[in-house]
């Protein structure tokens, strides 16, 4: 059985692709590529106006489960991807139980295999309950399926503990991802520490509780070798550590949030929206633009969502007792469109970069591109649909997002992995 | 002339006519106080809600006694009884409490942010008392009433504010409200105890040397220092915070013979302010400021809830 998908302008970088033409998939494979392609009995999917990329990967998500089932699950997190355009996610350790064994690999890939609308690429904890004390077995894990090691939520405060977890991984051929956050310094934090923390009397989250880790951790990428990944960069100090480190030739990539991007902290009033408590925080308008400069100018490797789902009751609290974290996996692709690909800020050629092969590489994943012989892992969005962000608009059990309100274009049509379709018309297939 | 205001949440929201309609409806509830029986029936009828989540005692008190003086009919709520101790959201605590048809919530929590988001929840009428170290905005107009007693007027009053800024809600709320009613405001403190970007706040100057500012104020407003915790604290000990910062009477040589002190209570003797200054009755207006609590209250209490048909 062979699908033939017409008229889309194909877009690869990596293979120098450009052009309206057609895609013929089968056995799971991209089997030609080219215009005007004949039937040939395959079933068709007219899809003119889209454009077809290699399919998008975003590799900071919090699945929840297990444990948390009722923020979301693995189900409704990669049905919730699906619909917002992803062939694979990196799910992230802080599960209860924590991620942090062989078994708990085995179990969040199983029920990916038996419920999942998408890849799912397990990362597992660095120390044993993110506790920052013990090795977790990340060799066991690594055998099982982990792709990445992360204690995300927390960081790793101890520099020597740190420090040994970089020189064990180094041995698996995975990277090791950091939230940055000096527990000492940032403390209760709330918001950004500035002029938002000050008129709202929240406690504030320092700038350098995040760079003094990136700091430390750079110079033990030095020391040890191991690929290191900074998640979710908010600062413009802490990228330009990172853009020196590059310089300098260590394993170091990094990743950026739409939040992080499109939205500061001036966003925060004294309305006290929940929704845009993240961590690390919403940072300055400045941060923002050396963020965004960060993407343009390639020091950003992977644009990610940090998708942090969480119930409607625990974010209608008081700002201070409300939990951390804003989803974005089904707004992440149109955000990306809208203040980006639409006003030439950046070319599709570098939203594939930063969507599709960069993530894969940082994950070690085999590379996907749009040429024959290529497992069919493809993203087709309508670039010029129009919609507007509200909670009904989510496949995800959870909407505490930062964008709802926001009028967003450009949308994910169709999505196929291995060949299957997960997303026809915007709706996520069963 | 309707008051054009539903809530006293954020005093930034006041323009200097709404602070002086309050302070001088405050001075017009003076002579009530004044006589042996100190209660009117001006806002009989009217329920109100003391819903105080974390201890009290003069806030409280003040606000029960100015809210009894206009004849409201009282209720309070919280301390270990508050229904968040027992898992309640506090959007549905205030929902329930609105079920009663209740028309005011005065309200005291330790979260930033909790009097908006009551007021975004239900229909009453909102007061802060205090949220977090947000704002405090019936503490800076009773700090008002006095400073405006003594000088009569604000435009050009140089005050300065010592001690523990970051924590402080009453910061919030008095530097904006001295601000817009023209005074000079300067903060005196250890750079510890200094938020960053106090300029946003709109503070004239910032120092940290009490002895260089003294001379040119006219109104020294002594914060307490938290004495409670000292690990980790903000700076080395008791001894040299008062040492530094503290209002003794060698520092009485260096005041204007007209500056007053202010202290918005409870006094910690022989730390911030010594006994000599806080019991000096030329200069120190720290009981008159009591007083001006129990005068604002009413006075907000009754421009909120429009008892200015009477």
């Amino acid at each position: 059985m062979s699908l033939l998908i017409k008229n889309v302008l194909a877009i690869d970088g990596q293979v120098g692709l450009h052009e309206v033409c057609d895609i013929r998939i089968e056995d799971g494979l991209i089997a030609e590529i080219g215009k005007d392609l004949p039937e040939d009995g395959s079933e068709v999917r007219d899809l003119t106006g889209c454009v077809a990329t290699p399919g998008f990967v975003d590799i900071h998500v919090h699945l929840r489960e297990p444990g948390y089932e009722y923020k979301e699950d693995i189900e409704s997190g990669t049905r919730a991807a699906a619909h917002g355009g992803m062939v694979a996610v990196c799910s992230m350790p802080n599960t209860n139980p924590v991620t942090d064994t062989a078994s708990t690999i085995e179990f969040v890939l199983r029920r990916a295999r038996e419920a999942g609308h998408c890849r799912v690429l397990p990362s597992g904890a660095c120390t044993q309950g993110l506790k920052g004390e013990i090795l977790a077995e990340m060799g066991d894990m690594a055998l099982h399926g982990a792709v990445a090691f992360t204690d995300d939520g927390r960081g790793v405060q101890d520099a020597a503990m740190m420090r040994r977890v970089m020189e064990y991984a180094s041995q698996f051929d995975r990277p090791v991802m950091a939230h940055c956050q000096d527990d000492a310094l940032v403390g209760s934090g709330q918001i950004n520490e500035g002029p938002v923390s000050t008129l709202l009397g929240l406690t504030g989250w320092p700038a350098q509780g995040e760079e003094i880790q990136i700091a430390r951790d750079i110079e033990l990428c030095r020391l040890t070798g191991c690929h290191y990944h900074v998640q979710h960069v908010t600062t413009a100090r802490g990228i330009d550590l990172i853009r020196q480190a590059k310089a300098d030739g260590l394993p170091v990539t990094c990743e950026v949030t739409p939040h992080h991007l499109f939205l500061d902290e001036t966003c925060i009033d004294d309305s006290y929206n929940t929704y845009l408590k993240v961590n690390p925080p919403l940072r300055s308008a400045d941060d923002a633009k050396a963020l965004l400069e960060a993407v343009i100018d390639g020091t950003v490797d992977a644009l990610v969502t940090d998708h942090a789902p969480h119930a409607d009751f625990e974010k209608d609290r008081e700002f201070e007792e409300a939990p951390f974290g804003m989803t974005g996996i089904e707004t992440a692709l149109s955000l990306y469109i809208t203040k980006l690909v639409d006003p030439g800020i950046i070319t599709w050629e570098r939203l594939v970069e930063l969507l599709a092969a960069n993530p894969r590489e940082i994950l070690n994943q085999p590379k996907v591109k749009l040429a024959v012989g290529y497992p069919a892992d493809i993203t087709v969005t309508d670039p010029k649909i129009e919609w507007t962000v509200t909670p009904d608009e989510f496949e995800s059990k959870a909407y505490n997002s930062g964008f709802l309100g926001w009028e967003l274009k450009g949308r994910a049509r169709d999505v196929y992995v291995d060949g299957k379709a997960t997303l026809k018309d915007g709706v996520v297939c069963d | 002339m309707a008051f054009p205001h539903k809530h006293l949440i954020d005093i930034r929201e006041y323009s200097a006519d709404d602070i002086m309609l309050l302070l001088e409806t405050a001075q017009r509830f003076k002579q009530i106080n004044e006589r042996r029986i100190k209660k009117v029936p001006t806002l009989k009828g009217f329920t109100v809600v003391n819903m105080f989540n974390e201890p009290s005692t003069r806030t409280r008190s003040s606000f029960e006694i100015a809210e009894k003086r206009l004849s409201c009919d009282v209720l309070n709520f919280g301390g270990s009884s508050t229904s968040t101790v027992k898992g309640e959201s506090l959007t549905d605590t205030v929902e329930t409490l609105c079920s009663y048809k209740i028309d005011m919530i005065v309200v005291r929590d330790k979260h930033a942010g909790v009097p908006r988001k009551i007021a975004d929840t239900v229909d009453a009428h909102v007061i802060d008392a205090g949220d977090g170290k947000h704002q405090h905005p019936t503490q800076a107009l009773l700090d008002l009433y006095s400073i405006w007693q003594q000088f009569g007027h604000f435009e050009g009053l140089r005050v300065g504010i010592v001690g523990d800024i970051s924590h402080s809600r009453v910061c919030g709320s008095l530097i904006p409200a001295l601000k817009t009613l023209g005074a000079h405001v300067t903060i005196i403190a250890p750079p510890t105890l200094v938020p960053l970007n106090p300029e946003v706040l709109g503070i004239d100057e910032v120092s940290s040397k009490l002895d260089e500012v003294l001379p040119s104020l006219d109104v020294v407003y002594m914060l307490r220092i938290q004495r409670e915790r000292l690990e980790g604290a903000p700076f080395p000990s008791l001894r040299e915070y008062h040492m530094l910062f503290g209002l003794t009477k060698e520092r009485d040589a260096l005041m204007k013979p007209e500056a007053i002190i202010c202290h918005p209570g409870p006094i910690n003797r022989g730390v911030e302010l010594d006994s000599f200054m806080a019991d000096n009755p030329a200069r120190s207006v720290i009981l008159d400021q009591v007083y001006a609590g129990v005068l604002v209250r009413m006075a907000a209490l009754y421009l909120l809830l429009g008892g200015n048909e009477q």
